[in-house]
């Protein structure tokens, strides 16, 4: 008891709310240890009033002696020392001694309580089994407790309770120990719901009344801090920081509301200068210090937030909530910061720093101490900023106290030392055996400029190894790049180097102008300083073209680089080569001619339009661009045509000799590159099945897809910047030939420069670095993209030939066209082309003959058009062998055209293969004629061969002329007399006028005389038309075997304008066999006798008559076999009845043999039986003769006919022979005389049958019809059509 | 209301970036710069568990003692009309393409700059800034001629921007 006397109520955390023990103090001590172990054990839920969600809460109390200085007096708001139960301790159990004197204890009890209004208490009796045993007279237990239960607890029956045995170890004394502590915490948390309540009450009614003059923000502070007590003392550290939080909150919108112009009086403490700033303070839990100076109202805005803060982090630690600290401070000071500026609070300059620095280290010591070192690895995000934000404010006071200075500081400088260093007052007691504390940090480092070198160096670069870690890059640059402006101060550039590079490629790799600028420009005073000449230079040829930068600026970079390019050489050094990109843009390029592909010796310019960067007009010595030259194999002729398609549809490409460079967005300049990825290129393809070419696939490719699709490590840019802030060093490569500009001047913008292109030698040259020449100084392109190139060939003269129209006909004469593409050989005067004369086809020798000169510089004739030079006569002058044609002079690469008109003569049909000699005896060949497959044509391939003046070998060039005519011939037989006819047939696409057809005998006999029936003289032959002409053959004596004929005409295309000289003659030669006639058949079909017509199924009769015409001539005696019997020459002819169209049967013997005597006018008769098989008007069936040759009988012509034929004959002898057998038993009325013959003839080698020539027999009754009468009368008419 | 107003690329370079005290623009630059820093790490963080998260803005990131830097990054889906078109409707639709790997996806960042002694600025009117943001930089993506990754030089974006930033003084 004592003991609890003596515990002195003091602020610590380990507070707990206060119950009074009145009563039996010795029996309470004999209780406390259990109950104060007990109380805490089980959870009870608070249900708390405004909404606010229950909660389970361990209940812990403070025990001690009720005094009545205890209870608070009126208007004492403290609730730390606030009594919330009163507990009656009694252990009486017998009625006297309660009569006596507990029960006037306990009343006096009440009245003290009630006299205080306090209603929270609680009446404990004790029973204990002992205690009774002790007494004799005792009373029913439970008498004593209803006596106290009548007595004070009128209507609370509950708030005396019993407790038995509780010394014991038994389940009764649990029980009651359980009933009670329930009991307890129950009442406690009423008594704490209640006047908690009553509190918060009092309090908002307070801060309710913050408009009225009178009130303070302290005062009210110390309420509200009073509730945030309880809170924490109940562990409540969440409600407790809602508290503080509010406070913070209030007082935030009364500095804005101050701000706004609603200034409260009580701020005016707050508005006072700031005369201490010795930072946050963490390491209590409470800075009494600061809340005596709040309580009296005299604390700063400095005292006030720091120990607010100090107070939010304490309760945030309790939550485990240590990042949460450092979030807070970050905004804390932050927020500090910009209030005295809202407040106008006068502070000595550095001061806020040295406390943003003392706080921050401050706030960072303590999250040390509370987290292991591998937490504080894994948070360094939440830390970093306060790093930083030390790093920051160190900085400013290094430069504030003269301390970042290659010189010592002033005594100024001094004085602003010692100032701010005496508002940090002395070190608090907690820090003093601390080597670290902030405040020693502090000390050190603006004692002396070494110490605050070595600082700030250290917080520098913790702050970027925790930026590094996680991944915050660029704020470590800056970190970096503020690190180098701090060397640079120091006169230190070796070290700032390196952090202005990494800076700055960062910033060229993500593209922002400004900073690559501005950090470029700390570049080149660093380069300068580190005499780095030429990065220096390159870095200010980037300033110098930097358009973020003033005029002023980029024409001192410029001179910078004029300057230097102007000294004379050191003879050490070399030039100096610079990057292009700083110092101009490739614009476009064009090439004139714009096909990029000459001849050799010609004039290619190529015209560079340049935009220079520079702010003042350079004045350059050289502008070079070195070429790449490859020999091309394979001719550049053939080459010629590819290298137009590369440099017409190149990529860039404009197909007019224009090559366009990439013109980057404005970013470009500062690496934007890098970044971005390339355009798509695409293409469209076509694939074509390589037989007939159809379309099989069509689609769409992408040409740089290794580009587009190569993996881009967005993430990763920052790390490893690409694009180099400095260009790599650029190598000047001596190229052999070059393209070279001298002495220009680049005005600033666009320039055109004109360079004129080696064409010395054929090859293709492609332009590969373009380098710029300013005294010692050379701005170098390495790499021109895309590529820039183009092709000089050489040609060998070229002869051509072609026909004026599409195909050259033969007989005619026509024009040719001369084209001589002279190449590389240059014609002169006197150089002649030697036509070899040949007989087939003259040289027709035409008066206005000129040759025209086209120049071809152009590059490609079918491109580009030629261009007319000149033209000038020809003369051509002929010899017997050969036609010479004399050229005008005619440069290189030029053509020379003339027109020759030449005739093919016709060879005489039918051609008669021969060869001819040429004249000039050198080579032999013969026209090559075949008929033209598609027309019908046929032509002639007529070869010259030319000797021309560039080459010792003659050229040998093939024309082909096609035969426009066909002709064909036919006899015509009219009993003896005969006509020939011929039919010409214009093959060819033109029309033509034939005229004076003649035919003619070849070896004229007078005997005959053909006689022409043609009417006119001159008639038109159109295209694929014919003519026909006709000729009656007279003559006297017989006829010779073999008639030679020769059919001759003039023809003349229609559209010749002189038509008599036009005439060409055409001829056409024949020859015909056996022309006369030697036998004439003659058939006639009677009706059955009795019959007026012959009618269908019903024999007919059919009698052929033969009769021969003349007498057989010598020589066609020897070719007809005849034979002498009984002194009558017979010859054996074989006839045949063929009815090809079905319309007769023939009854019995269809064909047979007959001796025919050799005279004149010797007739044969044949009966036979025919059987008409329709009814009409039916055609006579065919009757043929044949010669009928005995097999022995040696023919005397090797016959035309083929073993074709000769097999038919005997089938059908065959067939012939087997009827006859049949027949004979049939029918023996219409017997012909050899019977037997047949007979005869079997067993004996197979005679022969050979046709007559047409013109030999003629046949009477060709085409005579005979009526024939259905059998019947039927009414149904058969009809039937074939 | 505002002092710096920056779009920025997916290739962070900066897409537009205007600042009212022109003396200061530099610092502004290097400002929204580093911000990137913490906007990658906000989206790297939020992009674990972006199954359906429409929130763009980021909140109030990188402040300094002089300025708040608020930033805010939207996901647009550009090259094919059709896309911007779905953007118009509706935001979600894009996340779900973007799951499905149809479209690009491509990381534009707003990044507003606020002084910090403009103290009566709410987080909602600063949403609301950058959903005026966001619309206004649909529309320059919508126009045909607007070439996907160029800097915007639309007039009209430039007004509205100004116009936020006018509301300031």
């Amino acid at each position: 008891m004592e003991a609890h006397e003596e515990k002195p109520i003091i602020y610590t955390m380990e507070n707990k709310p206060i119950v009074t023990c009145a009563g039996d103090q010795s029996l309470f001590t004999s209780l406390y240890t259990s109950l104060a172990q007990q109380l805490p054990r089980e959870s009870m839920e608070w249900r708390r009033s405004y909404g606010r969600a229950p909660k389970m809460i361990h209940l812990e109390a403070n025990f001690v002696q009720f005094k009545e200085e205890l209870l608070p007096k009126d208007g004492n708001r403290a609730l730390l020392t606030f009594p919330f139960l009163h507990i009656y301790w009694t252990d009486c159990c017998d009625t006297e001694m309660y009569k006596a004197s507990v029960k006037d204890d306990m009343l006096r009890w009440q009245s003290t309580l009630r006299l205080h209004g306090s209603v929270d208490w609680l009446i404990v009796v004790v029973e204990s089994e002992a205690k009774k045993k002790n007494k004799t007279n005792i009373l029913p237990r439970t008498s004593i407790v209803d006596k106290i239960r009548n007595d004070f607890c009128n209507k609370q029956s509950d708030r005396c309770v019993v407790l038995s045995d509780p010394l014991k170890e038994s389940s009764r004394s649990q029980d009651s120990w359980s009933a009670f502590l329930t009991k307890l915490r129950t009442l406690l948390l009423m008594s704490f719901t209640k006047n908690l309540g009553r509190f918060e009450d009092d309090m908002r009614t307070l801060r309710e009344k913050r408009t009225e003059p009178g009130w303070s923000f302290c005062d009210y502070f110390m309420v509200q801090e009073e509730l945030a007590f309880v809170f924490e003392m109940l562990q409540q550290f969440e409600d407790a920081l809602v508290q503080y939080d509010e406070l913070d909150a209030l007082f935030t919108q009364y500095v804005l509301n101050f701000g706004a112009g609603d200034g409260a009086n009580w701020l005016g403490s707050f508005c006072a200068p700031v005369k201490r700033w010795s930072g946050l303070l963490l390491r209590r839990p409470i800075d009494m210090e600061k809340r005596e100076l709040i309580q009296r109202g005299e604390a700063s805005l400095l005292d006030l937030r720091s120990y607010l803060f100090s107070r939010q982090c304490t309760l945030l630690i309790f939550l485990q909530r240590p990042w949460e600290v450092t979030q807070r401070a970050l905004e804390l000071l932050h927020n500090c910061v910009q209030e005295l500026r809202l407040l106008e609070v006068y502070v000595v300059q550095g001061a806020l720093d040295c406390w943003v620095f003392l706080s921050c280290l401050e706030v960072l010591h303590r999250i040390e101490g509370c987290c292991d070192r591998a937490q504080l690895e894994a948070n360094c995000s939440h830390t970093v900023g306060l790093w930083t934000y030390a790093t920051e404010k160190l900085k400013s006071l290094g430069y504030l106290c003269g301390l970042v200075a290659e010189k010592v500081p002033t005594s100024e400088d001094l004085n602003r030392t010692v100032d701010l260093l005496a508002g940090l007052g002395e070190e608090r007691p907690e820090t003093v055996n601390s080597l670290q504390s902030p405040y020693k940090k502090l000390n050190e480092a603006l004692s002396s400029v070494e110490a605050f070198e070595k600082h700030y160096l250290e917080l520098s670069h913790a702050a970027m190894e925790m930026y590094r870690a996680i991944g915050r890059m660029r704020s470590a640059r800056l970190i970096g790049k503020s690190l180098a402006e701090f060397y640079m101060k120091k006169g230190d550039p070796e070290r700032a180097e390196g952090f202005l590079d990494d800076s700055l490629r960062s910033y060229v790799a993500e593209g922002w102008r400004l900073q690559v600028t501005h950090t470029r420009k700390q570049m080149a005073e660093c380069q300068k300083l580190l005499q780095q000449t030429e990065d220096y230079l390159q870095t200010s040829a980037l300033l110098a073209g930097d358009a973020n930068l003033t005029e002023e600026e980029r024409k001192h970079f410029c001179q910078e680089i004029l300057t230097f390019a102007s000294q004379p050489p050191a003879p050490s050094d070399q030039t100096v080569a610079l990057s292009m990109a700083a110092f101009a843009q490739l614009r476009q390029m064009q090439f004139s001619p714009p096909g990029a592909v000459v001849h050799v010796g010609a004039a290619l310019q190529l015209e560079l339009r340049v935009r220079c960067l520079m702010p003042v007009a350079m004045q350059v010595e050289q502008l070079a661009a070195t070429l790449h030259f490859s020999l091309e194999q394979g001719g550049a002729r053939g080459r010629a045509g590819s290298a137009q398609r590369r440099a017409g549809h190149g990529p860039q490409g404009q197909g007019d000799g224009v090559v366009m460079f990439p013109q980057g967005s404005p970013l470009a300049g500062a690496g934007m590159g890098a970044s971005l990825p390339p355009a798509l290129e695409l293409y469209e393809m076509q694939d074509r099945s390589p037989s007939d070419s159809s379309l099989t696939s069509t689609g769409v490719v992408c040409k740089n897809m290794h580009l587009l699709l190569r993996r881009h490590d967005s993430s990763a840019s920052l790390d490893t910047p690409t694009a180099g802030a400095l260009p790599a060093a650029v190598a000047v490569d001596d190229g052999a030939q070059m393209l070279r500009a001298r002495d220009i001047t680049l005005q600033p913008g666009d320039n055109s420069i004109l360079f004129t292109a080696p064409t010395g030698e054929p090859g293709s040259y492609t332009l590969r670095q373009l380098c710029g020449s300013v005294g010692r100084v050379q701005f170098v392109q390495s790499h021109i993209y895309p590529v820039v190139q183009y092709e000089v060939y050489s040609q060998e003269p070229q002869l051509t030939i072609e026909p004026l129209s599409d195909n050259l006909l033969a007989g005619i004469p026509q024009k040719v066209t001369f084209t001589i593409a002279t190449g590389h050989y240059s014609v002169k005067k006197g150089d002649a082309l030697q036509l070899s004369n040949t007989d087939s086809m003259p040289i027709l020798h035409s008066s206005c003959c000129s040759a025209t000169v086209l120049s071809s510089t152009g590059g490609q004739p079918s491109i580009h058009p030629l261009e007319r030079m000149g033209e000038s006569a020809l003369s051509i002058q002929s010899s017997e062998k050969v036609t010479s044609i004399s050229l005008p002079p005619t440069p290189p690469y030029h053509t020379l055209e003339f027109q020759l008109e030449v005739l093919c003569h016709i060879p005489p049909t039918p051609f008669k293969p021969d060869i001819e000699r040429l004249t000039n005896g050198e080579v032999r060949h013969r026209p090559k004629s075949h008929s033209h497959v598609d027309s019908g044509m046929i032509n002639i391939d007529q070869k010259v061969s030319i000797d021309c003046p560039w080459s010792i070998y003659s050229t040998l060039i093939a024309l082909t002329f096609y035969v426009p005519f066909k002709a064909k011939h036919s006899i015509l037989s009219a009993g003896k007399r005969k006509y020939i006819q011929v039919c010409l047939q214009n093959v060819s696409d033109t029309n033509f006028h034939l005229a004076d057809p003649v035919l003619t005998e070849r070896q004229p006999t007078v005997s005959m005389e053909l006689l022409s029936l043609n009417v006119k003289t001159q008639q038109p032959v159109c295209s694929q038309q014919s003519v026909f002409c006709l000729w009656e053959m007279r003559w006297a004596k017989p006829l010779p075997l073999c008639l030679q004929c020769a059919f001759s005409a003039s023809f003349a295309p229609v559209s010749a304008s002189d038509t008599h000289t036009a005439f060409k003659p055409y001829r056409y030669e024949f020859q015909l066999d056996r022309v006369s006639t030697l036998y004439s058949l003659k058939a006639e079909i009677s009706p059955p006798s009795g019959d007026q017509h012959c009618r269908t199924g019903a024999l007919c009769g059919l009698e052929v008559s033969i009769t021969r015409q003349a007498e057989p001539s010598e020589t066609e005696g020897e070719e007809e076999e005849s034979t002498e019997i009984e002194g009558l020459r017979t010859t054996k002819l074989m006839y045949e009845v063929v009815d090809n169209s079905s319309n007769w049967a023939v009854c019995g013997k269809s064909s047979g043999v007959v001796s025919m005597p050799v005279a004149a006018s010797a007739t044969h008769r044949v009966q036979m039986e025919v059987m008409p098989l329709f009814a009409g008007h039916l055609p006579f069936p065919n009757i043929k003769v044949f010669k009928y040759l005995p097999h022995n009988a040696v023919p005397a012509i090797q016959p035309d006919t083929d073993s074709c034929l000769e097999n038919d004959t005997i089938s059908l002898l065959d067939k012939g022979l087997d009827d006859q057998g049949d027949t004979a038993s049939i029918r023996s009325r219409g017997s012909v005389h050899s019977v037997g013959s047949g007979e005869q003839q079997r067993g004996l080698p197979m005679p022969r049958l050979e046709p007559f020539s047409p013109g030999q027999v003629f046949y009477w009754s060709q085409g005579r019809q005979v009526l024939v009468l259905p059998v019947t009368d039927d009414h149904v008419m058969e009809v039937n059509v074939t | 209301m505002a002092v710096c107003i920056a779009v920025i690329a997916k290739e962070n370079y900066p897409l537009y970036i205007r600042s009212v005290p022109v003396q200061n623009e530099l610092k502004f630059h290097y400002t929204v710069h580093t911000s990137l820093d913490v906007v990658e790490e906000k989206i790297s963080a939020v992009g674990k568990a972006m199954a359906d998260q429409r929130e763009l803005y980021l909140g109030l990131l990188y402040p300094t003692e002089d300025y708040k830097v608020y930033p805010s990054h939207m996901i647009i889906v550009y090259y094919t009309p059709v896309c911007i078109f779905f953007l118009l409707i509706e935001n979600i639709l894009l996340y779900r393409h973007t799951r499905y790997g149809y479209v690009t996806n491509s990381k534009v960042k707003f990044v507003i700059v606020v002084d910090s002694s403009n103290t009566s600025l709410r987080d909602n009117e600063i949403r609301s800034m950058f959903r005026k943001l966001h619309n206004s930089f649909t529309d320059v993506m919508c126009n045909p001629f607007y070439n996907p990754g160029d800097t915007i030089q639309s007039k009209a974006f430039d007004s509205m921007v100004s116009a936020m930033m006018v509301q300031a003084s």
